[in-house]
């Protein structure tokens, strides 16, 4: 009681700061950049929570995590039981705390913004998750009644693990199909190690796994098996997260050159083949001495970061709008520029230049200024006439975006796609226009988020279990 | 899962492999390839299905040792398992009764073309094959070859075996010859496709070759497995790996595959230095 009255009268803590590795130390290593929240600090934020008795966080949440119930826990220092009650909707909190923007999720509708910072939800969910996972065996919640019901899911990304993981929970039998050697999607492939451990991803799909879910890596639906093969095979339902994983290119004359990578085969081989640790490791990737990426959001700031990591003298950002417009999370620009990344804004390239073996060796860019807002709102880069000029590179990476891949899509020709080719889905219950097929992730929506797909998979589990009860479709 | 179920050496430095993949065995056609890992450590390579056995559920897979991986699993023997085999990938070679098929295989690249010539001889062409190595002990599969074909022709740089001379010589010889013939085939060195497409052309003849990019995936997730073909830019695990060789951009193809020679003979030093070592502890 006393406690609590001097709580009260208490001015609120200030929103607590998530200590970082020193910059100058970070950019030669790939561990870990935030260091995550102490007990103190953690109990001292969720002392900020004011409980709101109707908390508008938890709608801003996809997975609707119950954020006061846990944020009371760990004001009682309730650890554990905090981490727990965030795993009752949502299966990979240590994930969500490192890389969901909750700036634009359950923070920025908090009611303390309005008036003060918001509570870092973000960093306590990421606290309580690396508590519960240090204090040893992280308990498995109690099976519910087998249903005899066989589930198929296609991709192993945050879509595929949640809708897995949220139907086992309730009694189905649920596989997972997944084309790499390794579960995880963009967790494994694209996010790199200095944002998201692969320990820490290795430690929530095991859970997922606990959970009764069996897992086939190596699985490329359309090639090994085809998803008519699943209902034959006795499965009641399929759902297909599959990810954006199709890269793109810029049509540009010289693209083809040695040392211009898709972000997705600089960043794959650095993360999933772990090429950082050459010769320890087969998979080699080289950066050159100066590392130009082209584009302005969060891949390709992962991209530029990790090429600095990989010992490139000089790594550059070229992007054609200025920094106000780029997509990437501010926090993450900011760790870039931390970092020692250069920034060319306001110029796009025209070509590619290439040495005798037909190396990259530098590039024609051209100056842009901004025009008129285009659809997406943000101010449309023009080129300025006649302002070509060269630049010297020897390693440039594409970030400019990531597309649907054909290779399961075209082998199932009753599935309604898109003019863009992403599958046409019922954005609630997840349903495409092939009966018992289910779909969600970034191959509905496009490019997104994790906790987005998450969602997905969230509303998907609800929809197939629904419609395993009622037979309806 | 993936045991090596039987492995033969073919050849100095090339060695076949049995391997159980029931599940892609099944699956795959003629013209198709896997991605395997070894191990942990262990970096994505494609290798061909140059055979399968459907009822036991093996696949065929012919490896030469060009570098660390192919050299490790050189060293593997029944028994042992690969960690990873993923298929059957990329798109299969359009077979039909063509008439009178030439397949050329150069070097290792004929267990590339095996399978493929095999496929058109089953569906009633004529098919005429040329197997090409440097010196004789680099032929393969040639007694497995000859069952199958109409026309057998052994060519060696250096005149160890069959005739003296390199593929495209015995290509001309039958064109010349005034043969009639529908279609060619052609895998091995990406400068062996090169000629014979060039030479082809002179022809008329329809030529696909099978290109053998650097891949990580196979699924076309990654992009670094790209050829220009009629400038257009494709991906030869998806798009591929056969393509019309009259169209590919050779040249960029063998720069491509040139990309990590520094690093591939780091990693194999590094790999020989390894196993000198433990010899010696021994
Ligand atoms: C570099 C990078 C950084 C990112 N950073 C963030 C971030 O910080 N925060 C954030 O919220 N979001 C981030 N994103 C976006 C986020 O990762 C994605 O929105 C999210 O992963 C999408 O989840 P998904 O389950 O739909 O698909 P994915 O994670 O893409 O997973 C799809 C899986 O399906 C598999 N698959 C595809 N085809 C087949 C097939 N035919 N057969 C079998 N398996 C198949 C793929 O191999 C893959 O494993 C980032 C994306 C990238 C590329
Ligand atoms: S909206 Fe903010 S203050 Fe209110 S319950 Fe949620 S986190 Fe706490
Ligand atoms: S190997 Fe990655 S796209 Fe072809």
């Amino acid at each position: 009681m006393v406690e609590k009255k001097k709580k009260k009268k208490k001015k609120r803590p200030p929103r607590q700061e998530m200590p970082r590795q020193d910059p100058k130390e970070r950019r030669m290593n790939f561990n870990e950049v935030a260091l995550g929240f102490s007990e103190e600090t953690a109990v001292i934020e969720a002392s900020r929570c004011i409980g709101c008795p109707k908390p508008e966080c938890i709608d801003g949440c996809p997975v609707f995590v119950d954020i006061p119930e846990f944020i009371k826990l760990v004001q009682e220092k309730k650890f554990v039981e905090a981490s727990k009650k965030i795993k009752e909707t949502n299966i990979l909190p240590a994930i969500c705390g490192r890389v969901c923007p909750q700036e634009t999720q359950c923070e920025i509708v908090c009611v303390l913004s309005k008036i003060d910072k918001p509570v870092a939800i973000g960093r306590l969910e990421r606290f309580v998750a690396d508590y519960e996972a240090a204090a040893g065996e992280v308990e498995i919640p109690p099976k519910s009644e087998p249903k005899g019901k066989k589930v198929a899911v296609v991709g192993s990304g945050p879509a595929g693990l949640t809708v897995a993981g949220e139907l086992a929970k309730m009694g189905y039998e649920v596989i997972i199909f997944e084309a790499l050697h390794k579960p995880g999607g963009v967790l494994v492939y694209g996010i790199p190690e200095f944002r998201l451990p692969k320990a820490i991803v290795a430690r929530e799909v095991d859970f997922v796994e606990k959970l009764g879910v069996e897992l086939k890596t190596n699985f490329v639906v359309g090639r090994t098996v085809t998803v008519e093969e699943f209902f034959d095979q006795g499965y009641g339902a399929v759902f297909l997260g599959l990810g954006a994983g199709l890269p793109w290119f810029l049509n540009l004359p010289g693209i083809n050159l040695v040392g211009i990578y898709s972000a997705n085969e600089f960043l794959t081989r650095s993360n999933l083949m772990k090429a950082y640790l050459f010769p320890e490791y087969d998979t080699p990737l080289r950066v050159g001495k100066k590392a130009v990426v082209i584009g302005g959001g969060n891949v390709a700031m992962d991209s530029v970061r990790t090429a600095l990591r990989l010992g490139a003298k000089e790594t550059h950002i070229i992007y054609r709008r200025s920094r106000k417009e780029m997509p990437a999370r501010e926090e993450e620009i900011e760790n870039a520029e931390a970092e020692g990344v250069i920034f060319d804004f306001l110029v796009n390239p025209v070509e590619f230049l290439g040495d005798k073996e037909g190396r990259v060796c530098g590039m024609k860019l051209i100056r842009m200024e901004l025009g008129e807002p285009d659809e997406s709102g943000r101010r449309r880069p023009v080129p300025i006439e006649g302002s070509e000029f060269v630049y010297n590179c020897d390693t440039v990476v594409i970030a400019i975006g990531q597309g649907p891949n054909p290779l399961a899509l075209s082998t199932m020709k009753d599935l309604k796609l898109n003019k863009w080719g992403y599958i046409v889905a019922d954005i609630e219950t997840c349903k495409t226009s092939m009966k018992g097929v289910f779909a969600g992730g970034d191959i509905v929506t496009g490019e997104a988020t994790v906790i987005e797909a998450m969602g997905f998979g969230w509303r998907a589990s609800i929809a197939i279990d629904k419609y395993f009860t009622t037979g309806e479709w | 899962m993936n045991q090596i179920i039987d492995k033969k050496r073919l050849a100095e430095g090339i060695n076949l492999f049995e391997i159980e993949a029931p599940l892609i065995a099944r699956k795959r056609k003629p013209g198709q390839f896997v991605i395997i890992r070894i191990d942990e450590n262990g970096e994505r390579i494609p290798l061909t299905i140059a055979d399968v056995n459907k009822e036991k559920g093996i696949i065929t897979i012919v490896v030469q040792v060009v570098g660390k991986t192919t050299e490790h699993l050189g060293t593997l023997s029944p028994g042992d398992s690969l960690l990873d085999v993923v298929g059957p990938l990329g798109q299969p070679t359009h077979i039909e009764k063509f008439g009178t098929v030439v397949a050329i295989g150069g070097g290792v690249g004929h267990a590339v073309c095996f399978p493929i010539a095999k496929g058109m001889k089953d569906a009633g062409n004529y098919l005429i094959t040329i197997v090409g190595a440097r010196t004789k002990g680099l032929i393969i599969l040639e007694e497995e070859t000859k069952k199958f074909s109409d026309e057998f022709y052994i060519t060696t740089d250096d005149g160890s075996y069959g005739k003296k001379g390199l593929v495209t010589d015995q290509l001309k010889e039958l064109l010349e010859g005034g043969k009639k013939i529908d279609l060619v085939l052609a895998a091995g060195p990406a400068i062996m496709m090169k000629f014979v497409s060039l030479m082809t052309k002179e022809y008329g003849i329809k030529t696909i070759v099978s290109l053998n990019s650097i891949m990580v995936d196979g699924t076309g997730m990654c992009g670094v497995c790209r050829v220009e073909v009629g400038g257009k830019t494709k991906f030869a695990c998806v798009d591929g790996p056969e393509f019309d060789g009259h169209e590919v951009n050779y040249d960029l193809l063998m720069k491509r595959l040139a990309t990590y020679k520094e690093e591939e003979k780091l990693a194999y030093d590094r790999y020989m230095q390894k196993i000198k070592d433990k010899g010696k502890e021994m």
